[in-house]
């Protein structure tokens, strides 16, 4: 019974919020329900028993996709009124687009009720493991038969950061930092003169 | 599974990933002051990584004991061949590049890393029997190729090449890996024999499908028509050495590749391919002869010769025997030794001030003014061209020989008379060397080592070159009966 009401309360969360993300003016106000939408699809998803999928749903999506959209919206100067404007003008391609959709869902309901396409069967790897969550299923696959790949992976990641260092970054010569080294090792002796200036001249340092 | 076994297997990789976490804090640490220096232990790390993988080509490593990691990575002797030509490719940027980037004031440190790592990757590449394993190598390759053209970053042409690689690169790479969940739905699995297994009762439209996507991924990476637009720009805007380097490496990798995906996965399926393959290599054959007559810059003009000669090398594919794929590899290591004698010799053409001199009307006369860079280019054009006594002709001699052999009249014939319209602009070259009235501005002292690199490269595209044949035949024999025994 209380995972009946855990779903439909997930599911409208999720329909409502998703709604309310392309209706709400305010771009900030989309990112945050938005954002909300994406903890109640994790939601649906734990009840389904995909807890690996939930978390990833919530990592990257909330973690990384959403804060980045909430920077862009806050960071850049946007004018969402011009963005919504020419409505009638860009009527027609909305509809030619929202036709081909309709469509689409169409021939997929349709091709559903017809049976499933003839897929490869699965060998023993791909094949789903008894008894084992799926979490476990995959950090056990990961750090054993895929080790060497998973490796490989983060190679990869290490190139992709050497390579934004040297194509961005640059050592600035006209900038005064600050170095506390250098102002540490300095002595008072060498950094006061005293001088006896004549009168009527200048001192040179 | 053995765990030391899979660890040996690998041992190149290791090696040279190793070295390269150890020079990268070097860079760190030592910034590009050091940057000579990674350059000096980088090319001896990938000169003993090519020692290391030596034992596995001359012993002719085959069979399920050179297989590690669970069938997902193959060290047998076609790997090795492949692993030499890229190494070897890779040493050579490395002593191509420093003189061209302290010209520019813009030798950085990590270009030797980047180099390295592309290498591993390329590598993985070549051992792959995974498509995992296929696709990580690949993009290990493509990051590092993607930050080396765009590693001038001062210089406008230099970032648009990097920036248009990478837009394509990743189409490419989004194209290839729809073609690969495709494979994976429609065979089962990801491992080459496990989709051989899987579509031994005859491809469906879905398999079909995934083939069809996956060689448009993997047509990009080695420049084949109809996904070769790419490499003009790149090739052009990239830095000289950087573009010695794509010239040669990924190429060997990418083909590879293409060897070990359709000749070990999709081999009892040759039927299916073999039309696509055809066409790519016909067309890649055209394209590159017509596109290049009309170039006035000469990396352009080797841009398009390798369109085309990517195009030659494919119609070993196409017989889908293991006469073609020898020949193939017969094909590409005389190829590589073109490329890099090609741009070797363009590195060597500067003017007065030491800038680079890349456009054709500019070399009129250099026989004259530069009889030796001169006499190295003309060697060059007329090896691509495929004209007899050099070593070029051998090239497409086996190919065609293969294609003949498997009864492919037609496509042997189409692709001599395209070879034909290709010897056109090779020629052209050679004319506005040897008959123009000297332009006289090429006048710059070249680097002894540039000058050493080009006379080996030269010396073996020479008609002395042939001494090699039975010997480089025999170990391409070695190379593909490993390819055709993991079936």
């Amino acid at each position: 019974m209380i995972h009946v009401i855990a779903f439909y309360l997930f599911a409208v969360m999720t329909v409502a919020s998703a709604a309310i993300t392309i209706l709400s003016r305010n771009p900030v106000h989309s990112v945050l329900w938005l954002i909300l939408a994406f903890f109640n699809a994790a939601g649906l998803m734990v009840l389904t028993g995909a807890e690996f999928i939930a978390m990833l749903l919530v990592i990257v999506y909330v973690g990384a996709v959403a804060v980045l959209f909430l920077f862009v919206v806050m960071m850049l100067d946007i004018d969402f009124a011009e963005l919504r404007a020419g409505f009638v003008r860009y009527f027609p391609l909305g509809a030619l687009v929202a036709l081909v959709l309709l469509a689409e869902m169409v021939l997929g309901i349709g091709a559903y009720r017809v049976g499933s396409i003839q897929l490869g069967t699965p060998d023993g790897t791909a094949a789903v493991a008894e008894g084992v969550s799926n979490t476990a299923a995959i950090g056990a696959l990961l750090y054993s038969r895929y080790l060497f790949l998973f490796e490989a992976a983060g190679i990869i990641l290490l190139v992709a950061m050497i390579g934004a260092i040297v194509l961005t970054h640059r050592q600035r010569n006209d900038t005064r930092g600050q170095k506390i080294s250098k102002q540490n090792a300095r002595r008072p002796e060498e950094a006061t003169v005293n001088v006896k200036p004549e009168v009527g001249k200048g001192v040179t340092l | 599974m053995d765990w030391s076994q899979s660890l040996r297997l690998i041992a190149p990789e290791e090696t040279i990933t190793v070295a390269g976490l150890v020079l990268l804090l070097v860079a760190a640490w030592g910034g590009d002051k050091a940057s000579r220096l990674i350059s000096i232990l980088a090319s001896v790390v990938l000169v003993g990584a090519m020692v290391l993988v030596a034992p596995a080509l001359c012993g002719q490593a085959m069979g399920p004991e050179t297989s590690a990691f669970f069938g997902q990575f193959k060290a047998d002797a076609f790997a090795s061949f492949a692993k030499i030509l890229i190494y070897g490719s890779a040493v050579i940027t490395l002593m191509l590049a420093p003189r061209y980037f302290e010209r520019f004031n813009s030798m950085r440190a990590e270009f030797p890393l980047l180099v390295m790592f592309a290498s591993v990757g390329m590598g993985m590449m070549v051992s792959a029997t995974d498509l995992l394993t296929l696709y990580i190598g690949l993009e290990m390759m493509s990051l590092a190729s993607y930050v080396m053209a765009a590693i001038l970053r001062n210089d406008g042409r230099s970032a648009e090449a990097g920036l248009k690689y990478f837009v394509l690169g990743s189409l490419a790479s989004g194209i290839l890996l729809f073609g690969m969940s495709l494979t994976y739905g429609f065979a089962g699995s990801t491992s080459f024999a496990g989709i051989s297994a899987g579509v031994s009762g005859g491809l469906s439209n879905g398999a079909l499908f995934g083939i069809v996507f996956m060689l448009a991924g993997l047509a990009f990476k080695i420049s084949a028509v109809p996904f070769h637009m790419w490499t003009p720009d790149v090739y052009e805007g990239a830095p000289t050495p950087v573009t010695t380097f794509f010239a040669t490496a990924p190429k060997v990798a990418g083909l590879g590749l293409i060897m070990r995906v359709l000749l070990d996965a999709f081999g009892d399926q040759a039927a299916a391919w073999q039309q696509i393959i055809v066409f790519i290599s016909l067309a890649s054959i055209v394209v590159g002869a017509l596109g290049a007559i009309g170039q006035k810059n000469i990396k352009r003009l080797m841009a398009y010769s390798s369109i085309n000669n990517v195009g030659f090398i494919l119609v070993g594919l196409a017989t889908a025997t293991q006469a073609g794929a020898s020949g193939m590899l017969v094909y590409v290591t005389i190829y590589v030794a073109m490329s890099v004698a090609g741009f070797t010799a363009i590195l060597m053409l500067k003017d007065e001030n030491g800038n680079y001199v890349e456009d054709v009307p500019m070399l009129a006369g250099l026989s004259r003014t530069r009889p030796a860079i001169a006499l190295a280019l003309a060697t060059v054009m007329f090896s691509l061209a495929g004209i007899p006594p050099l070593f070029g002709f051998w090239g497409k001699f086996v190919v065609f020989q293969a294609a003949v052999q498997a009864d492919m009249l037609p496509l042997a014939f189409l692709g001599i008379a395209a070879s034909v319209i290709g010897a056109f602009y090779y020629l052209k070259v050679v004319k506005v060397m040897y008959f123009d009235e000297p332009a006289d501005v090429v006048k710059g002292e070249s680097d002894i080592w540039h000058k050493a690199i080009l006379t080996i490269a030269c010396v073996f595209i020479s008609p002395l070159g042939y001494l090699l044949t039975s010997w480089l035949g025999d170990t391409a024999n070695k190379a593909t009966t490993a390819l055709f025994a993991a079936l």
